[in-house]
């Protein structure tokens, strides 16, 4: 008994240093930060040795959200959204898709992992700069069919006005209510098999009238905006992602081929003795059980998705509504304009969404760890 | 008695030995009052085809003070982006470089005399007799009732357009003195397959904007925007964007692709017609591209502001706290130096603030821009930081984008009038 809270006290002072540090560096910012977010430090005057400055209150949120010159941030949010959820998309599909042609142990199959590995190890700058060039209007890719004496293509990859899957800022309520509905019926249709009577009653019902409920009565719920503001996703971050795409679907293959690596020989042989083809190994067998690997790529690529700025920034520079994101505008707000209070409030509703994504990982991860 | 002997020799040779060692030292000490030592850290953009020109400057200031060790520090990027955020973590960590360059007027006193982190230069000023140089509109731009805040090393002309005369007699049209003109002529130019105005990023659209809205607007109610004495959503300001709004239908779309440097290519190439940048553009032409001025390459003041020079300038200040307040002084003294200034401004491709400055260093572009500086009606950039403060122009920037989306000219305006609220315009 003794030996043990022996152990627990000395256990406590290795860990005091790490818990104070984290204490101050990283919680004690965000609480700095999240305190900045709520006053009025900003404008002329705002760099001076004591600054002065104002308790507002949500006032900066509401100017995001709502405000005439929030315009741009909530473009961004959308455009980080449509980002993110391509990204993911795009990574771990072809991530797991080049994972799956190197477990079958094709020749070279150590120099092509090397290859599919290395965009990783660059810098976001880097190959920015690289593929920046590659996308340029009059050059790179565009070039390309010229070799073949083809007409040269003139499509403008990073700087095309278009835009596709508007939607106006007005009817936000509407449209989440919609998405929540959608990933509700979505859920029920996924377990219909295992548990029906559940997936129907807790969410293919609910899922359906909330979704009808929110198209035959979205007149009646409050406007998110005085004015009409369409956003959408545009197609000159089509470039963007697929740069990061590039560069992060190594990374998806080298955590899918050290789980497939990880599936023991007899399971496979089994799964062939039983007659299952090479698709039906992988898709009943194999991928099943890398179900916590894909779990794991898709919190850190979509947190990676979140805080994405330096390839944006050597892509399309500053100032880029196309492409824009918001921990671009937070850079640009906090340290260009000098509105530090804005800034931070950027800041943090970018750690709330990323929060929104790591938090449920988080806590099922802590539950699996207290059931063993 | 003679131990007590052998004591005092000892304490008289000992009291000598430090007597001549503080001589020793006093001496070189009170020669080198004038002699400065230490360092100096120039902190600036000036990265490229700008580097030689300030190197050409350090060299004065080298000879001038060989004990002086100059550490030249920059960080590159268009305008300054990227350096003045480095140099905002600098002044906030109180280390602040003993000089940086600075947009001259609202850029450098919305954020850095605002919040009293600069030094008063009015007494260098006078010392030097340097009010009686440049030019008093100018002096009352960069200084507030508070005092005069930097040394302008530069001149840059905002409201210019260029072209290549061979080519507009290749395609039988004039340069336009008006925007009516330009939508003349400009049709013509599309149906040949030219654009008639490249464009380039964000930045070169605000830049266009400002010599729009300069005509639009007239230089008195140019002036009264920044003042606060007209709004920008009155009827005026509208208009300014209305008429942007038009020119742009005449543009490139890849532009957010482009550099400023590759919008003048289109005009060299014959891509495109006219293009409408800062007197940068001279120098990339006559130092890069080895053109003549005036003859493989022309120019006319944006249409409609023929009579205004929209200026900016990049000027060295001085903040509070430097370790080398003296060194920082003495570099100051060789910016707003004659040979200093006619050093630096034939290489880096503007013109000096100086009134007697020796135009014959100059290329014939810049002697022109120098009569006109001399004699046309002087107004701030707002895209370069004379006109307004960071919040207004980091905010503008972001108007622009969304008026490059919607093409809303009275929404833009509005916005705008926000922006001055809470930039305290």
């Amino acid at each position: 008994m003794r030996e043990a809270s022996r152990d627990r006290l000395k256990a406590f002072l290795t860990l005091l240093p790490s818990i104070i540090l984290i204490g101050v560096f990283v919680y004690g910012f965000i609480g700095e930060t999240i305190w900045t977010s709520m006053t009025d430090w900003g404008g002329s005057g705002s760099l001076s040795l004591t600054p002065e400055k104002n308790f507002v209150g949500l006032a900066n949120y509401d100017e995001l959200f709502t405000g005439f010159l929030g315009g741009g941030f909530r473009q961004d949010l959308v455009n980080a959204v449509y980002y993110s959820v391509l990204l993911l998309l795009g990574a771990v599909g072809l991530g797991l898709f080049i994972a799956i042609l190197l477990d079958r142990k094709p020749k070279g199959e150590d120099v092509l992992r090397t290859i599919f590995l290395f965009p990783m190890s660059l810098s976001f700058i880097v190959s920015g700069t690289i593929w920046r060039w590659l996308l340029a209007p009059q050059g790179g890719l565009n070039v390309l069919p010229t070799y073949v004496g083809m007409e040269p293509l003139s499509y403008q990859w990073l700087s095309s006005t278009a835009a596709i899957l508007e939607f106006n800022w007005q009817n936000l309520f509407q449209i989440l209510i919609y998405v929540a509905s959608f990933v509700m019926i979505l859920t029920g249709l996924w377990m219909l098999k295992s548990n029906s009577r559940r997936a129907v009653e807790l969410w293919l019902i609910p899922g359906i009238v909330l979704g009808a409920g929110a198209w035959l009565f979205g007149g009646l719920l409050p406007e998110a905006l005085f004015m009409e503001e369409m956003h959408g996703f545009n197609m000159a971050t089509l470039g963007i992602i697929m740069a990061t795409v590039w560069q992060y679907s190594g990374y998806t293959m080298a955590l899918y081929l050290a789980g497939f690596n990880g599936i023991s020989q007899d399971l496979r042989d089994a799964a062939m003795l039983d007659g299952a083809s090479e698709v039906g190994y992988y898709r009943h067998v194999a991928i099943p059980m890398l179900k916590p690997i894909t779990i794991s790529a898709v919190i850190i690529l979509s947190h990676i998705s979140l805080k994405m700025f330096d390839l944006i920034f050597a892509m399309t520079g500053p100032d880029n509504a196309e492409t824009g994101h918001p921990a671009l505008t937070m850079y640009l707000t906090t340290f260009r304009a000098n509105d530090f209070a804005q800034g931070a409030a950027i800041a943090i509703v970018l750690f709330l969404i990323a929060a929104l994504f790591i938090v449920p990982y988080l806590v099922s991860q802590y539950r699996q760890r207290g059931r063993h | 008695m003679k131990f007590l002997g052998g004591i005092m020799k000892k304490a008289l040779a000992k009291v000598l030995i430090v007597m001549v060692a503080a001589l020793m030292l006093s001496v070189p000490l009170t020669a080198q009052a004038k002699e400065l030592t230490g360092e100096l850290e120039i902190f600036s953009w000036w990265a490229g085809d700008e580097g030689p020109a300030l190197q050409a400057l350090i060299d004065i200031y080298k000879t001038q003070n060989p004990g002086v060790k100059v550490i030249n520090a920059r960080v590159t990027g268009g305008s300054g982006v990227n350096a003045r955020a480095v140099l905002k973590t600098r002044m906030l960590g109180g280390e602040p470089p003993e000089s940086f360059q600075v947009h001259a007027g609202q850029e450098l006193i919305g954020t850095w005399v605002k919040s009293d982190r600069m030094e008063d230069l009015t007494p260098l000023f006078t010392e030097m007799g340097w009010t009686e140089v440049f030019p008093e509109g100018l002096i009352k731009l960069i200084g507030t009732d508070k005092g005069i805040w930097s040394v302008p090393v530069t001149i840059h002309r905002s409201n210019v357009m260029w072209y290549i005369p061979a080519n507009l007699k290749k395609w039988g049209v004039e340069a336009p003195k008006t925007w009516d003109d330009f939508f003349a002529i400009a049709p013509k130019l599309k149906a040949a397959g030219v654009m008639p105005l490249s464009i380039a990023e964000n930045w070169t659209i605000n830049h266009l904007w400002e010599s729009v809205a300069l005509d639009s607007l007239g230089a008195d109610n140019w002036d009264a925007l920044w003042s606060g004495k007209l709004k920008f959503d009155s009827p005026e300001g509208i208009e300014a964007w209305a008429l942007l709004g038009k020119i742009l239908e005449y543009t490139n779309s890849d532009a957010s692709s482009l550099s400023w440097q590759q919008a003048t290519d289109m005009v060299i190439d014959g891509r495109a017609a006219f293009n409408v940048m800062g007197d940068w553009a001279a120098g990339y032409m006559f130092t890069t591209k080895k053109m003549a001025p005036g003859k493989d390459f022309g120019w006319i003041a944006s249409p409609g502001t023929g009579g205004d020079f929209m200026f900016l300038a990049d000027s060295f200040g001085l903040p509070k706290g430097v370790k080398n307040r003296d060194n920082a002084i003495a570099w100051l003294k060789v910016l707003g130096s004659k040979e200093g200034s006619d050093t630096f401004n034939p290489i880096k491709g503007s013109i000096s603030a100086r009134t007697d400055t020796d135009l014959s260093k100059y290329n014939d572009y810049l002697k022109s821009a120098a009569a006109d500086f001399g004699k046309d009606r002087v107004v701030g950039s707002l895209a370069h930081g004379v006109a307004a403060n960071e919040t207004f122009t980091g905010g503008f920037s972001s108007i622009m984008e969304m008026f490059l989306k919607s093409r809303n000219a009275e929404f833009a305006a509005k916005a705008c009038q926000q922006l001055a609220n809470k930039a305290g315009i």
